[in-house]
């Protein structure tokens, strides 16, 4: 078993060292496979033998070995098959580790770039990113992502030979392609926290973890971008979301929604972080889509009990984010709001166009605010249908326990 | 987002097929199976056997429980294996069934059937 101690200093080496083998060798595929190897040697011989006074060099040397070694074994693989004898000496590609060169400031940019590829789909993106830059084991990943390991080793391998077969580069992107890329990144970063966070607890631990695992990496993506408001707002709307944790189930796992939760359990300290963030990053930055979200966030959270929310500033929040990231999910939050400021009819209105886009239409949360604005309209049947309509399409078995329990209090209690 | 594909098809009809066209279908198997754990989609799957060797559990008419030989439902078409994916939407859950032997061919169908999920948002 790896220590905390020691697992937390290997996953902040983990970019740096990957960073220092590619500015070195190229061939990123190869030296992720490398430093893979060495942090696994790592997470094996510190907790036992103690941290090297130098663990960074500790970990290059190591994989340089390694990467040398599979060139080696390599090579001679091809000589075998053409008999030719290998009468070259070492490998001069190889410059002995130069121990103490510093990692570059923008390694872990680049890769988080290089991870973030277009060429790839976002479960590829997710998780090549959490082994190449979060320092991640594949098995690790796997639990989290709740898939063999084969199954996932295979994933990651599909993604670096894609990522080469684009001819993708250790650089960071043209001005032209930053923007695009950048919010590519921040989508996995996303991503991976969403995964985290909706995992029920218990059973579901290994995958709770990726929350924690998102912040960090956010954290890193907000010091090397200070200027960028957005992971700002990323970072701070992870913080104001994970800061419900403790509120969001029941003792028996059941969720329990925003205006129900105990406030008294969020975490203060996580939200006072997560609004200073946001308020900070918006009086300078234009409002992007995450800091737009995370000033949602804000209010609910600064909310002393769900009566008290000042809905006012949270619609007209929702109208910033409809002009700026227009997208039936955001109607569909807004209308919510909406209901809450002008009646639930006003709500239900501005929800009846989501029928007709296919992104929305037959979609559970649809069903699922529709049932909620009826029953506050105080139209119980087509409340519970919709409820019911809600439950029979989410494939989340929480989601589905929730929306029956809303049904079938509406059946009952007359 | 995990799917299960459900392959239904007419027992015995491989009987009915020629050494070649076995060996055609199991090949074309082979591919998609190869390409799936290539791309990392590949999750799990199974073939079940011969549904003459099927027991079915089921309450007793007059109470409790009774085990009878033979399937649930009696139909041409029976259940015989499954595959489970892991894939980026449900189109390309589709496109895979869609390429599976028993629906070229005309032997059987596949169902597509999301899995459910522990995790969920608060409503």
């Amino acid at each position: 078993m790896t220590s905390p101690v020691v697992e937390d200093l290997l996953r902040t080496l983990a970019p740096q060292v990957l960073g220092v083998l590619v500015r070195r060798h190229g061939q990123f595929y190869a030296c992720e496979d490398a430093v893979q190897e060495a942090l696994l040697a790592a997470a094996t011989q510190w907790p036992a033998q103690g941290v090297p006074d130098h663990p960074r060099s500790w970990l290059v040397t190591v994989a340089t070995r390694r990467l040398t070694d599979e060139w080696r074994s390599e090579r001679a693989r091809r000589d075998r098959e053409v008999a030719v004898a290998v009468r070259e000496p070492a490998y001069a590609a190889v410059a002995p580790p130069a121990d103490e060169e510093p990692p570059a400031a923008d390694d872990t940019l680049k890769l988080l770039f290089l991870c973030c590829h277009p060429a790839l789909g976002s479960s590829a993106q997710v998780a090549l990113t959490l082994r190449a830059v979060g320092g991640l084991s594949t098995a690790e990943i796997a639990r989290a992502y709740l898939v063999p390991e084969p199954t996932m080793s295979q994933r990651i391998r599909r993604a670096k030979q894609k990522i080469e077969a684009a001819g993708a580069r250790f650089v960071l992107p043209s001005p032209a392609d930053r923007d695009e890329r950048l919010r590519a990144v921040l989508h996995v970063l996303y991503l991976v926290f969403n995964e985290g966070y909706t995992a029920s607890s218990g059973a579901e631990l290994h995958r709770a973890e990726l929350t924690g695992e998102a912040i960090r990496l956010t954290r890193e993506l907000r010091r090397l971008l200070p200027d960028d408001g957005e992971a700002a707002g990323l970072l701070a709307l992870m913080l104001l979301t994970d800061a419900h944790r403790a509120a969001r189930t029941g003792p028996d796992g059941e969720l329990i929604p925003l205006s129900e939760q105990d406030r008294d359990r969020w975490d203060r300290a996580t939200i006072e972080e997560g609004v200073a963030l946001v308020t900070e990053a918006l009086t300078w930055s234009p409002p992007g889509p995450y800091q737009v979200q995370a000033a949602i966030a804000a209010v609910h959270a600064e909310a002393p009990s769900a009566a008290e929310t000042d809905w006012p500033q949270i619609v007209a929040l929702y109208r910033v984010l409809a002009r700026i990231a227009p997208n039936p999910m955001v109607t569909l939050n807004q209308a919510a709001a909406v209901a809450m400021v002008d009646g639930p009819r006003a709500g239900l209105a501005l929800l009846a166009p989501l029928d007709a886009d296919e992104r929305t239409a037959g979609h559970h949360r649809l069903a699922a605010v529709r049932a909620h604005l009826l029953e506050l309209a105080d139209d119980r049947d087509d409340a519970r249908a919709a409820y019911l309509a809600a439950a029979r399409a989410t494939t989340s078995l929480p989601e589905r326990r929730y929306l029956e329990v809303q049904a079938a209090r509406l059946a009952t209690d007359r | 987002m995990k799917y299960m594909l459900l392959i239904w098809n007419r027992p015995g009809f491989m009987e009915e097929l020629t050494e070649e066209e076995r060996n055609a279908i199991f090949g074309e198997v082979d591919v998609i199976m190869k390409e799936l754990t290539e791309s990392g989609e590949l999750v799990g799957g199974d073939a079940l056997a011969h549904p003459s060797q099927t027991r079915t559990a089921r309450p007793a008419a007059g109470g409790g429980t009774e085990i009878t030989d033979g399937p649930f439902v009696e139909s041409k078409e029976q259940f015989a294996g499954y595959l489970m994916v892991d894939c980026e939407t449900p189109e390309r859950a589709a496109e895979i069934a869609a390429s599976w032997p028993d629906v070229k061919h005309g032997f059987g169908v596949l169902e597509v059937r999301a899995v459910m999920d522990q995790a969920g948002t608060e409503m």
